[in-house]
């Protein structure tokens, strides 16, 4: 317990430290949405310095960082001068639709990942081994970009899945079973494409740390007393492998992330990938670093949740 | 790590185990020639256009015409589009293909054919400028802002990896804190994070140098934190405390025998970084916020397939992508020799 609460304390200081550093990466870039707005002659002096004032641009540095963090916490974020509203309402429903992307493709490529990966470490040398190792040595060459891409190219060829987007033309009029089928039919491809992107390197892992779990004393002896092989493996090998696993686990969400971006910005799936271009190339700064915040901020929860199930699953940590 | 045969047949490695330890490393030395060429083995400039020509597809080498002739060296048919956008080739005159001309410019090119015909071995793109040409020097902004940015990153970490490291305390514990902050963000929102708050409208040669920098500069924790691991260790061993002893300052003795001993980590990390940032530079231009037109990188390139109508009709626009699968593969494959020599020594 006291493991769990030291693990959040200093989660909490990461995420302190997070907010400061976006918040100086913003302070310190070069030109703001009102700098853009200065070369527009219609627009006075007088105009500029009332709106600097009126959004405490004015205010000294570390005053601005509280009242963005007062912000925060009024779950606002700061606030998006391209579209004149709050960031949060801005965000939220987005990052809801980014979850519902990552979590699912983390869900499925974990279900296939560990059976796939225990199955090779099970026979190593066999053709199944070979195979899935050479599938995926190509798999982890081909980029995000690509996949997303391709997904794209087999919607339009085959017509069977929609071509990018989240909802189909008045979905609103469905009832929910419909609505939520609707969901689900534009899901199927960009979750997909991130099973593919994830999927080599959750493979690989499995199966080295099977393979050390397996070449333990403690296995070897198991062996030794007869135990049936399903046993051996699912019983036995696969809690001692289930260590280094956990820790993947939390690092797998970066690489999802990451990978979401561009699989919803070619899929156009309404999530924050492309909420952060479109701010980018409006200068919208708080936008950004607002995006930027929240997926540090997923980043460490989901480091949390794993440090949690590690202390939780091994006694060793634990004592 | 995987299995390469038996003890007995390791003094002797079969063909297919020794292609695999060669085929990447040569695959890539013919690559960096290719591009490092590039101005000569690409029959056009990079930004070269032929307006009637959008999207025209490969064209076809001939060595045998309507007639039945055989011909001495390749040649090719005139191309027309047609009104439906489709081509059609113009069977009555024979095109040859030259080798070694000197084009317009006077620039001495490997092949190429008499203007105002057109050579396209990979197709053209919407203005009508040669895809190969383009893939080409595409390649030289691609693959050298991995390749900068890795050298640029791992120097970085191993700089910062072997102060943390060796001096420990107060300095070590604030390099770890912060090597930590970068590896928990995800690099690939920092990164374009970071590139937001740049102008976004700036020169090519600006922008490869940003983009170098910058991917450097967000990708260097992890290598300082292995760094950091190996330095950790290697300060402890014997000779070095010994060397320690004898009076050696501590800059002789990061110089002399601790930094060695990170180099096999440095160079494993440099074979697995550079892949990733030659991604990420295909990354941001394929999101507009690398280098810009008219100015090839594979990213920008790909940036057509953006439009639905150049993604389901052109497949020779997904070349670059095709050119960065390869290219990624060969370096996994480098990654993978190198690190199985590290482990074995």
């Amino acid at each position: 317990m006291r493991r769990i609460i030291e693990r959040l304390i200093s989660s909490l200081l990461l995420m302190v430290a997070v907010s400061i550093f976006t918040f100086l990466l913003a302070e310190l870039a070069p030109g703001d949405y009102l700098a853009e707005m200065r070369l527009n002659p219609q627009i006075s002096e007088e105009t500029l310095t009332a709106l600097r004032a009126r959004y405490g641009l004015d205010q000294p540095l570390p005053v601005r960082y509280l009242r963005w963090l007062q912000s925060i916490a009024d779950g606002e974020l700061g606030y998006s001068f391209a579209r004149n509203m709050s960031v949060g309402p801005l965000i939220w429903p987005r990052v809801g639709n980014t979850l519902l992307l990552t979590s699912l493709a983390a869900v499925f490529s974990w279900l296939i990942a560990i059976p796939l990966g225990v199955w090779a470490a099970a026979r190593p040398g066999s053709w199944i081994d070979r195979t899935s190792l050479g599938a995926t040595a190509v798999l982890m060459a081909v980029p995000e970009l690509l996949l997303g891409l391709g997904c794209l190219l087999l919607a339009v060829h085959s017509g069977l899945f929609p071509v990018g987007g989240m909802t189909s033309v008045g979905s609103e009029d469905l009832d929910f079973w419909q609505r939520t089928g609707d969901v689900v039919w534009h899901l199927a491809l960009p979750v997909l494409a991130l099973i593919l992107a994830s999927l080599p390197t959750l493979f690989r892992h499995v199966r080295s740390a099977m393979l050390d779990a397996l070449d333990a004393p403690h296995l070897q002896a198991a062996r030794g007393h007869g135990i049936d092989r399903q046993r051996l493996l699912f019983h036995h090998a696969l809690p001692a492998a289930a260590n280094p696993l956990i820790s993947l686990f939390g690092l797998s969400i970066a690489g999802l992330l990451s990978g979401s971006l561009l699989i919803e910005v070619i899929m156009s799936w309404p999530g924050i990938g492309p909420l952060l271009l479109d701010a980018i190339l409006a200068r919208d700064l708080h936008v950004v670093i607002g995006v930027i915040l929240v997926s540090g901020l997923l980043l460490i929860l989901g480091n949390l949740v794993a440090d949690t199930l590690l202390l939780l699953t091994d006694p060793r940590i634990r004592r | 790590m995987t299995a390469v045969g038996t003890p007995g047949r390791s003094s002797k490695p079969g063909l297919l185990l020794r292609l695999r330890t060669w085929a990447p490393a040569s695959i890539l030395v013919v690559v960096a020639a290719l591009v490092l060429a590039a101005s000569f083995v690409a029959p056009y400039d990079s930004a070269q256009q032929h307006r009637r020509l959008p999207f025209a597809p490969p064209t076809r080498l001939h060595v045998i015409d309507t007639t039945g002739a055989l011909y001495g060296r390749p040649f090719v048919y005139p191309v027309t589009a047609s009104m439906d956008g489709t081509y059609v080739e113009d069977r009555s005159r024979v095109v040859p293909l030259r080798f070694l001309v000197r084009d317009g410019n006077d620039t001495l090119r490997l092949f190429g054919v008499d203007a105002p015909d057109v050579v396209f071995l990979l197709g053209s793109d919407r203005f009508g400028r040669d895809q190969l040409s383009r893939l080409l020097h595409g390649a030289r902004i691609s693959l050298f802002a991995g390749l900068l940015a890795g050298l640029l990153a791992v120097g970085f970490g191993l700089l910062i990896g072997a102060v943390s490291g060796f001096f420990g305390g107060w300095i070590d514990h604030f390099l770890t804190r912060l090597t930590e902050l970068f590896m928990v963000l995800p690099w690939l929102y920092l990164l374009i994070g970071i590139r937001a708050l740049l102008p976004l409208h700036i020169t090519p040669t600006q922008a490869f140098t940003l983009l170098v920098v910058l991917i450097g500069l967000v990708g260097w924790a992890p290598p300082a934190r292995l760094v950091r691991g190996v330095v950790l260790s290697a300060k402890e061993r014997d000779y070095v405390q010994a060397a320690r002893g004898f009076g050696a300052s501590d800059l002789y003795l990061l110089w002399r025998h601790v930094l060695p001993q990170t180099l096999p980590v440095a160079a494993t990390q440099l074979a697995i970084r550079v892949p990733s940032f030659i991604l990420a530079e295909v990354t941001l231009s394929f999101l507009g916020l690398g280098v810009a037109e008219p100015v090839p990188s594979w990213g920008n390139m790909l940036a057509a397939l953006q439009e639905y109508h150049v993604l389901v009709s052109y497949w020779w626009m997904f070349l670059p992508a095709v050119a960065l699968v390869v290219v990624i593969l060969c370096f996994h494959g480098m990654a993978g020799i190198v690190q199985r020599r590290v482990e074995a020594s």
